[in-house]
């Protein structure tokens, strides 16, 4: 052995075996000690898809019991007590919004695809603090395994569970679940919270910090200024909703009345601190998707996605107005009327970026060469559900008219056309596109447009008729209704047997494609595919760019 | 109070109520001081409850049929946006397939379409906010209250009292199905007592809540307002027809969030006037020598000071 000098120091010695740029270290070391945005993507995802399921069917629980009028299958679930049931039925509610803005959406469009994709379009070797990215990722399991177990404390004096709505309004909140159920909820939150101001942070540093040379901010990928402009959107509410919740926890245990007008608190205030969070949380969840629209419209229609700077800064728009909106969903809990009239104005000015960002994906599919691989059908039916929750989103934002349709299954329609039908469409679209890519493995056509086809039509199924429950005065949130909304109720829920349906190609078209797919080229969809992660090989290698990229 | 009187009166409301529908309520409410619940409106499934269908309960305040008109116009601009968009998207799925445009255009800019589609929904929101804000300050800008009540959110019930009829009140607590079927009313929309109110007066309700939060609304009166713990909230409506109109509690609030409804019944000034003296004489209220007046005039007055 060569003695140790300057001019010849190997600090790998010890590793007694290869290290090439494909190595990958043993399974606990990989998987559980990960520093690698890929494998961190990858546990994302996998997270995402099991609290999915989970979310998913605790709606399919809710669909079965709305599918009538009367009470037919929880009480049999809590023993026959109906006022167990009907709070079983509060837990449900709450979450099934937890579970899937937390633990499904946000996990899978941020910390999964953004993991994955962010470096590798910028051209970056990794994420700029790969051992903060691991433990983002590992705050989020005791977060949920928090939430989880919130179902299985007292909550309401009697009862388990916290039925609080995802809201978590004071002081049903506070004075009305004295038990430690919401406690658990609330550090659920806090942790959850932590871990994406965690991961917003070294996105917004790999972003600024580590594109490769060439790689100017206006060069970027639609999709790497999506998740630039969710991460400050993440990082500045995000600590308003800590903040909020602390206030809550307090509140609950050691005396203060932040929210108790007993001791000079205001309940209201906790609504202004939660949606000033809330409202662009919401962005937070559909702003990737609209990354991952942008990327999949331009490679199948073979063209460069019109107006790039419009996009951009469409994006950095709705994220700054997101901010200034948050009253909207509080129109009638007393508010003044001028203040009305500026959250009626606000809102409605998001529907201009908004319009451009339609628009320009339109104007991409223009004078392209179209093909409708599966990403494609589902990025189209984004574009579809979206308008239909975008323009619905203009009604509701007049004060004058919401009054009648707030808190009605019209604002229920609403949120999920953008979000279960909008965002969940674009994490689709982004599952098919960079499906051969992070698995190496081509995916069969047939099972995902089958997927494809089976869910939208089950879906629009569902959340169309909710529409008109809305506009007849059926309120959110109840597990019981007067019999004249029996028929669109029972019509929304065979939607939800079809889209399960539907699912169930989902799960197919993995396990074909793992067990037998065809292995997927570098870049299988053709000359439309312009980003870096089509120049590696599929999939990419462990570690990518050790020699940066040049971009021209 | 008469709340006790009105709770004990409980069960026997749907035996009652289904004696006293039609126009003969009012005298036997007056006759049996048990039976004062309501005015004896009977439902009518065509107003005040939902129908069923894809529409919007027909309204019958003045502000809530503006509203109304103004939902439908703003359904038929949104439709013709959507489909201007769908049709876009469906001409260039077909027209620039591969199989007929093998070759794509690499243009990607075109400022001046840019601008109008920048432009172009500004006007059409700003077409949009010139009404709708009109429509907002004119439910901000009630006439002098002819009536007030106050409503309160309970878990899980409201109660209710009038002020200025010598302040009597009561609870408003959700029939059973059986007994809602038993009164011939709709099943989760029935309640015991009724609010009673005359046609054709401008009435102002004080909304508020002992415990969480509870949102009192009626669908048909273009009405809905949060009950807060600690603060006092105001809607007001102006009834132009009599009925029963049945709303729901439209705020979370707890294990029986879906089971506390609201029903308001909208009678003639006269069975308003009957009503309010049999239920004063319920209460004990002497009104000779108080100063509530079952005319609803000087309760204007009384309204204002004790609202402000």
């Amino acid at each position: 052995m060569a003695e140790t000098t300057a001019d010849n120091f190997d600090a790998y010695a010890q590793d007694a075996h290869g290290h090439d740029a494909d190595h990958k270290p043993g399974f606990v070391a990989r998987w559980f000690f990960s520093t690698n945005h890929k494998d961190i993507g990858t546990l994302y995802l996998i997270f995402a898809i099991v609290a999915g399921i989970i979310g998913g069917a605790i709606s399919g629980l809710m669909r079965l019991e709305l599918a009538q009028p009367g009470m037919q299958y929880i009480p049999e679930w809590v023993g026959g007590n109906l006022d167990a049931a009907y709070h079983m039925w509060n837990v449900f509610i709450t979450a099934h919004g937890l579970i899937m803005v937390f633990f499904m959406v946000m996990p899978a469009m941020i910390g999964g695809f953004g993991n994955w994709f962010v470096p590798i379009m910028i051209g970056a070797p990794d994420m700029a603090f790969p051992r903060m990215n691991n433990i983002s990722f590992w705050l989020l399991v005791p977060a949920f395994l928090l939430l989880l177990a919130s179902q299985f404390v007292e909550g309401p004096s009697g009862f388990n569970g916290a039925g609080t709505g995802w809201t978590v309004y004071p002081t049903l909140s506070t004075a009305g679940h004295p038990g430690p159920s919401v406690d658990l909820a609330i550090f659920s939150l806090h942790i959850a919270g932590a871990s994406s101001i965690l991961g917003a942070i070294n996105f917004i540093t790999t972003i600024f910090n580590m594109r490769a040379p060439g790689m100017t901010l206006h060069k970027m990928p639609l999709f790497v200024w999506s998740i630039l402009v969710t991460a400050w959107l993440l990082l500045l509410s995000l600590p308003v909703l800590a903040g909020a919740i602390t206030m809550l926890l307090t509140d609950r245990n050691f005396g203060t009345t932040f929210f108790d007008p007993a001791g000079g608190g205001d309940p209201v205030l906790y609504q202004h601190l939660f949606w000033f969070f809330g409202h662009p949380e919401v962005y937070i969840m559909i702003l990737p998707g609209f990354g991952i629209v942008s990327q999949v419209i331009s490679t199948f229609s073979r063209k460069p996605a019109f107006g790039y700077l419009g996009m951009a800064y469409a994006m950095v728009a709705i994220g700054f107005i997101g901010f200034i909106v948050w009253a909207h969903h509080m129109y009638t809990v007393g508010m003044d009327v001028d203040v009305k009239l500026y959250f009626t104005a606000a809102t409605m000015i998001i529907a201009v970026p908004t319009g451009i960002k339609i628009f320009s994906w339109v104007a991409t599919m223009w004078g392209g060469s179209l093909t409708f691989e599966t990403p494609m059908l589902w990025a189209i039916g984004f574009i579809i559900m979206f308008t239909l929750g975008g323009v619905t989103g203009v009604v509701l934002s007049n004060a004058g008219v919401d009054t009648i349709m707030h808190d009605t299954y019209y604002v229920v329609a609403h949120f999920h056309y953008v979000l279960s039908l909008g965002a969940v469409f674009a994490l689709f679209s982004a599952w098919y596109y960079w499906w051969p890519k992070i698995t190496g493995k081509m995916y069969s056509e047939l099972l995902g447009k089958l997927h494809f086809w089976i869910f939208f039509i089950g879906v629009n199924v569902l959340f169309f008729p909710m529409h008109f429950l809305g506009q007849d005065g059926m309120p959110r949130r109840i597990p019981d209704y007067p019999e004249q909304f029996a028929h669109y109720n029972e019509i929304a829920s065979y939607g939800y047997l079809i889209m399960l349906f539907g699912m169930v190609f989902f799960f197919l078209s993995i396990i074909v494609s793992l067990v037998a797919g065809k292995k997927a080229p570098n870049n299988p969809w053709g000359e439309g595919a312009t980003t870096l992660e089509w120049t590696l090989s599929s999939p990419p290698p462990y570690h990518q760019f050790e020699t940066l990229p040049e971009i021209k | 109070m008469a709340i006790a009187g009105m709770l004990a009166f409980g069960a026997g409301s749907a035996a009652a109520q289904d004696v006293a529908t039609g126009d003969v309520a009012v005298e036997t409410a007056v006759a049996a001081p048990a039976m004062l619940a309501n005015a004896g409106t009977a439902p009518d499934a065509a107003f005040g409850q939902p129908l069923g269908g894809w529409e919007i309960q027909p309204q019958v305040t003045e502000l809530g049929q503006r509203a109304s008109d103004f939902n439908t116009a703003l359904l038929i601009i949104m439709t013709v946006i959507t489909v201007i968009v769908f049709a876009l998207m469906a001409w260039a799925m077909v027209r620039f397939r591969r199989k007929a445009n093998p070759v794509p255009s690499k243009n990607a800019h075109n400022t001046l379409i840019e601008v109008i589609w920048t432009i172009v929904p500004v006007l059409v929101l700003v077409g949009i906010a010139i009404p709708s804000f009109k429509l907002l300050a004119a439910q901000y800008d009630p006439p002098e209250a002819d009536l007030t009540i106050k409503a309160v959110g309970h878990q899980w019930y409201w109660s209710y009292e009038y002020p200025d009829q010598g302040d009597f009140g009561f609870d408003a607590v959700m029939l059973s199905d059986d007994e809602a079927v038993a009164a011939g009313e709709p099943k989760l929309l029935a309640t015991d007592n009724r609010v009673v109110v005359p046609v054709g007066a401008v009435v102002k309700v004080l909304v508020t809540s002992t415990d969480v939060l509870h949102s009192w609304a009626v669908p048909a009166f273009w009405v809905k307002m949060d009950a807060v713990p600690g603060k006092v909230n105001e809607l007001w409506f102006k009834a132009e027809k009599a009925g029963l109109y049945y709303g729901q509690c439209s705020e979370l609030c707890g294990t029986k969030h879906g089971f506390m409804p609201i029903a308001v019944e909208v009678v003639s000034q006269d069975k308003f006037d009957a009503w309010v003296a049999a239920r004063q004489a319920d209460a004990g209220i002497d009104v000779s020598s108080s100063d509530a007046d079952v005319d609803a005039e000087p309760a204007v007055d009384a309204a204002q000071t004790t609202t402000l």
